[in-house]
């Protein structure tokens, strides 16, 4: 074993303990922090009389990071037993800590996520640095887990259970020190990391007799547990609105978290914690905490480590940007610009137009600091890194240009023509494009390998991803820039090699028509957008498509069928085309924009209901398919059409393949991404492809699983 | 041949509004069932207390004054004796119905004789629902069970069903018209016991609860009550998710078109033949036969529909053969969709009003309701009458029961 816990005791009687993990570069809840701790405890006890108190701190940049997430996502139902005695050992340690009868200080010195504010939590005392980049709070939740080392115990017993889950528990926030003293989860802050230890050892000598409140005569849970009438009349509430607000998607950590928040305020805290164990378990045995983890934690770390970034290339860092076309999209990449620090050059066809375009930063920066997100002088300084113009010379000494104009290869060759020699001779040429091919785009250049895809999403100035796109000529060191640049302005990148409709436009083409086919086929129209919601889709399906306007992939789709077509193939029709062909032309529906597509519109444009005339003309009485399947429907179409991008070598990788399905076009989170999906499934990859020949019996042929996954499963391999 | 279970009697307190200013808010519910008891007796003065071997009360809300079985409780405050035992029971609203079943059953078994069924509810002492229970108050059952409250339910069956705040309001106002009518007509008077004081001063002699003056735009204009629970508490949502073919609940139940909260109580007396011929007692009616069944828990209410046909099943008669059809009026959707389903004549459904205009005392709904058709079907000099409720969990019992 390691110790990973240093011991040190000054003249007063006062002991340090200092967590310092030799083997890692962050302090985590693994075996050797268990047996470390249960030493300290150990020799606490042992020497108590001669203990005044003491203060808990990390040598770290952090306090503590939490769980080893590389034991938890091996964690399988057979080791049900090891799992909850380690978390009950862990426990029972904190628990003597905290009953010592000496007063014990947790000094933060960095961010305390996860098990490192549950260790906190069994400090009588909280004292955090605000320091820059100090992050408190209880995030299990976006991994698919649940705070199991008291966090959900404790936070209810100090906060009360509402207050609990609203600020702590439910969302899992990382809050600032400063939010974390509002909140309730720290007592005080200093200013810096020196003034923790002064600060602490001074309050454990005010407070000789410190013991936690509920271990105090007269204890009651703050705002009431459900024996109280008052609490009791809302409790009913409490699920019913966790699922509204999950629509119903499968996500079982904020249900786990809920009841044993409002279980273990029924009982003793002893009693709690156990009952917190067991759902704790109940999570890590099962397969959406896998998934959560793998995606948000390993893929998302392999992407932001640079796994898809060419080696051997300096770090680039653009200074000025040109942007060409300054509608929603060129409005939108100026101010993610320059917020990343950029000059931008914001050009479109009249000075007005460009003013226009620069206004929607000028909004957003004043939106927030309404909000007290950004001070007026910070917005005003980047703000004026936006210029306007509606003159190419402006763009000079550009070391990086991003077109947003409108999808027509004509016109976007002539604005990089323009261009193209007024910036600098080595600048990265990238075009904001959804679906055109990267490679004919590039032809439009004179430096075709320097010319690569930014496939920004709207609205970008919150949509997390880039989708990098490499085309037939773009060199590695172009891509390597790109990939800066994403990570410049704060995106996280995906890299995908060149086709029509990349990787994300295409496959998410395929869950909005499954959807359709379904109207089509006769089922109503209604269970539709559920089956969508409950597969946990942030949006339901038909009213995506409203939003994207129905006409665009109707375009899209003839223009591609005429390229199949001259290309001496032939087109398979899906049972959706027919169904959008008549919404557009025969009823004249195309979508919110127009104020008619698969929903009615008021006249303030909100949403009213669905269209009655799907009903009328489509939903077939009687005509019932299993709920799951049309969940799965969706799921699988998009599951497979993935697999298909890296038959054809649009994809590059797994990690990409995931994050962009999850950040780029909705996938659902619980999945872990589209190919966690496959792999999770029950029955892992071979259970996939036996359902999808389920389904393809039954709802047609584009549900067959291509014959690359099929050898997988009989291979018994994961899709890595 | 079992035995057969025959009624003797049935009577009932009237029902009190359910709220502080209601005329019963000062009486116990233990002074409600005692005053039954001690009636009883009184009108049958040949019952040999002694061949009475338990009463079986309904109650819903068993905490506080209704709580730690007030069944045997008030067979001993009555004066019973000792050997009379006592249980409480629960089956939600139909739990008066259950108690009067569960009697006969005890008495068809052949190892009871003479049994006292019945129910209890002071609604405006003990707060509906404030006995806590798994269902509404465990997240992890509620959340999985897709739980939602009765009042959500009735307003998904009539989105479902197509009915309109128009349609249930309509049926609201027959409720208080034909409650009126029946008051009027004295039709009551067999059943009804005044509550009085221990002085013997009356304390409530009818049920007011009646609102006879209702018009439909009255009824119209009252806020409909689950709107708010259903958006806010995130009800619809949950059932929607479940009825996933709908798209949005259409709430149209209000205080108006929805059973009272009231304070009352019921006992029926039930006894084999053997025993009422050795007492002197006349019977008035027979316990035919029983079922219990159930459908869907979220919409909850539809219960009654499996429930009746598995009764007219189990008894080989079709709704044709049945003359009077009490559905206990817990909301308006519920009868019109039972009516729907079943397609029961308006003629022979609740013919003199319900739980709408007089009210529902949980947990003696049920009892009141056999007295109920008793006393009709001796009016009316009809044969059969059906009687059943919609209850939580999506439960539904009936009851058939014969003049005899």
């Amino acid at each position: 074993m390691t110790d990973t816990i240093r011991w040190d005791k000054d003249a007063d009687g006062i002991v340090v303990l200092t967590m310092d993990d030799p083997n890692q570069s962050a302090n985590t809840m693994n075996r050797d922090y268990a047996a470390s701790m249960a030493a300290a405890v150990d020799r606490l006890e042992a020497e108590k009389d001669g203990i005044t108190g003491v203060v808990i701190t990390s040598a770290k940049k952090t306090f503590f990071a939490g769980g080893d997430l590389k034991d938890m996502i091996e964690a399988t139902p057979d080791q049900a037993q090891d799992g909850f005695d380690f978390i009950t050992g862990i426990k029972a340690q904190l628990r003597r800590l905290e009953t010592l009868g000496k007063p014990v200080v947790a000094a933060i010195n960095g961010a305390a996520l996860g098990g490192g504010l549950e260790i906190a939590l069994a400090c009588h005392h909280r004292i955090a640095a605000d320091v820059k980049g100090s992050q408190i709070g209880l995030p299990e939740v976006t991994l698919g887990l649940l705070p199991g080392g008291g966090g959900v115990t404790r936070t209810v017993r100090l906060l009360g259970i509402q207050n609990a889950l609203l600020n702590v528990l439910l969302q899992g926030q990382r809050h600032k020190p400063a939010k974390a003293l509002e909140v309730g989860l720290v007592h005080e802050l200093v200013g810096s990391v020196d003034e923790l230890l002064p600060k602490a050892k001074e309050w454990i000598k005010a407070n000789p007799q410190a013991a936690q409140p509920w271990d105090t005569d007269g204890y009651k849970i703050p705002g009431g547990s459900p024996s109280n009438p008052r609490f009791a009349a809302n409790l009913p509430a409490f699920p019913a609105n966790l699922r509204k607000q999950l629509k119903g998607a499968n996500m079982p950590a904020p249900k786990a978290i809920l009841s044993a928040a409002v279980e273990g305020a029924q009982v003793d805290i002893d009693t709690a914690l156990v009952i917190e164990s067991r759902y704790l378990i109940e999570l890590l045995s099962g397969q959406v905490a896998k998934n959560m983890i793998k995606a948000f934690f390993f893929d998302l770390q392999h992407i932001n480590s640079g796994g898809s970034r060419p080696d051997g290339y300096e770090k680039y860092t653009a200074r000025k940007v040109g942007v060409l076309g300054a509608g929603m999209m060129g409005a939108g990449i100026a101010y993610v610009c320059a917020r990343g620090g950029m000059e931008v050059v914001l050009k479109d066809v009249s000075q007005e137009a460009a003013e226009k375009g620069r206004n929607y930063s000028v909004k957003l920066f004043d939106k927030a600091v309404s909000r007290g997100r950004t001070t007026r002088e910070k917005a005003d300084e980047t703000l004026a890194r936006i210029h306007p113009t509606e003159k190419a010379e402006d763009l000079a000494g550009c070391d990086l240009v991003i077109e947003a104009v409108f999808e027509s290869p004509e016109l976007k060759h002539k604005v990089f023509a323009e261009i193209e020699d007024v910036v600098a001779p080595d600048a990265l040429l990238g075009s904001n494009t959804s679906t055109l091919p990267i490679t004919g785009l590039a032809e439009g250049v004179k430096r075709q390998e320097d010319f690569i895809g930014l496939h920004f999403f709207s609205p970008v100035d919150k949509m997390p991803l880039l989708e990098i796109i490499v085309g037939e000529r773009t060199s590695d060191a172009t891509l390597a820039k790109a990939f800066d640049v994403a990570q410049q302005i704060k995106k996280t990148p995906i890299v995908v090699n060149d086709s029509r409709g990349f990787f994300t436009s295409l496959v998410i083409g395929t869950f909005i028509n499954e959807a359709i086919a379904m109207v089509a086929e006769g089922v109503h129209p209604a269970s539709v957008e559920q089956a969508g919601s409950q597969a946990g889709y942030p949006a339901p399906p038909l009213q995506l498509m409203d939003e994207l306007t129905l006409t665009l992939p109707q375009k899209i789709r003839k223009e591609t069928k005429a390229g199949v077509i001259a290309a001496g193939g032939e087109w398979v029709v899906h049972a959706s085309e027919p169904l959008v062909d008549r919404m557009v032309d025969e009823f004249g529906r195309k979508g919110r924009s127009s104020g008619a597509g698969f929903y009615e519109y008021g006249e303030d444009g909100k949403r009213t209901r669905l269209w009655p005339g799907l009903v009328e003309h489509f939903t077939k009485d009687g005509h019932e398919i299993p709920f799951e399947d049309m969940k799965e429907r969706m799921l699988f179409a998009e599951a497979l059409e993935t697999v298909k991008c890296f038959d054809e070598g649009v994809l590059r990788s797994v990690p990409d393949a995931n994050i962009g399905s999850i950040m780029g076009i909705g996938f659902p989170p619980w999945t872990g991404g589209v190919i966690q999906y496959i792999n999770g499934y029950e029955g892992g990859v071979a259970g996939f492809v036996a359902r999808a020949r389920e389904l393809a019996q039954r709802y047609g042929d584009h549900f067959q699983p291509p014959a690359s996954l099929v050898a997988k499963a009989e291979n018994g391999e994961k899709f890595e | 041949m079992p035995t057969e279970a025959f009624v003797y009697d049935a009577i009932r307190t009237p029902r009190g509004r359910g709220k502080k200013t209601g005329s019963l808010h000062g009486t116990k519910p233990i002074s409600l069932v005692v005053g039954l008891i001690d009636e009883l007796r009184k009108r049958n003065p040949t019952l040999d207390v002694d061949r009475v071997s338990d009463l079986l009360l309904g109650v819903v809300t068993p905490i506080g004054d209704q709580g730690s079985d007030i069944a045997k409780t008030a067979a001993i405050a009555a004066g019973l004796p000792d050997t009379v035992g006592g249980v409480q029971l629960n089956r939600f609203c139909a739990s008066g119905l259950e108690a009067v079943n569960m009697a006969a059953q005890k008495v068809r078994a052949g190892w009871d004789e003479v049994v006292i069924g019945g129910g209890v509810e002071s609604m405006s002492r003990v707060t509906m629902g404030s006995d806590g229970g798994a269902w509404a108050m465990d997240p992890a059952t509620a959340y999985d069970t897709y739980f939602v409250p009765q009042g959500v339910g009735a307003d998904l069956i009539a989105t479902i069903e197509g009915f309109s705040r128009e349609d249930v309001d309509t049926y609201a106002l027959r409720s208080q018209q034909l409650a009126a009518k029946a008051w009027a007509g004295d039709y009551f008077r067999n059943s009804i016991v005044p509550v009085v004081d221990q002085n013997g001063l009356t304390i409530l002699d009818r049920d007011e609860h009646m609102r006879p003056e209702s018009t439909l735009e009255g009824l119209g204009k009252l806020p409909a009550s689950f709107a708010a629970i259903g958006d806010m508490g995130g009800f619809d949502a949950v059932a929607l998710q479940k009825y996933h073919y709908v798209e949005k609940i259409d709430h149209v139940h209000s205080a108006g078109n929805s059973s009272g909260i009231v304070d009352g109580a019921a006992l029926v007396l039930v006894g084999s033949e053997q025993a009422g011929k050795d007492m002197g007692l006349t019977p008035r009616a027979r316990i035919v036969a029983t079922a219990t069944s159930g459908a869907d828990s979220t919409i909850m209410l539809t219960g009654p529909i499996p429930a009746t046909e598995k009764l007219l099943a189990t008894t080989g008669l079709t709704t044709d053969d049945i003359d009077l059809f009490e559905l206990n009026e817990a909301f308006a959707s519920v009868v019109l969709n039972y009516q729907r389903k079943l397609r029961i004549p308006d003629e022979k459904l609740n013919v003199n009003g319900g739980a709408i205009a007089m009210g529902h005392p949980l947990g003696a709904t049920g009892a009141m309701l056999v007295g109920t058709m008793i006393d009709e079907l001796e009016r009316r000099e009809a044969r059969r009458a059906l009687v059943t409720l919609c209850i939580g969990g999506g439960m539904g019992v009936a009851t058939l029961i014969e003049r005899v």
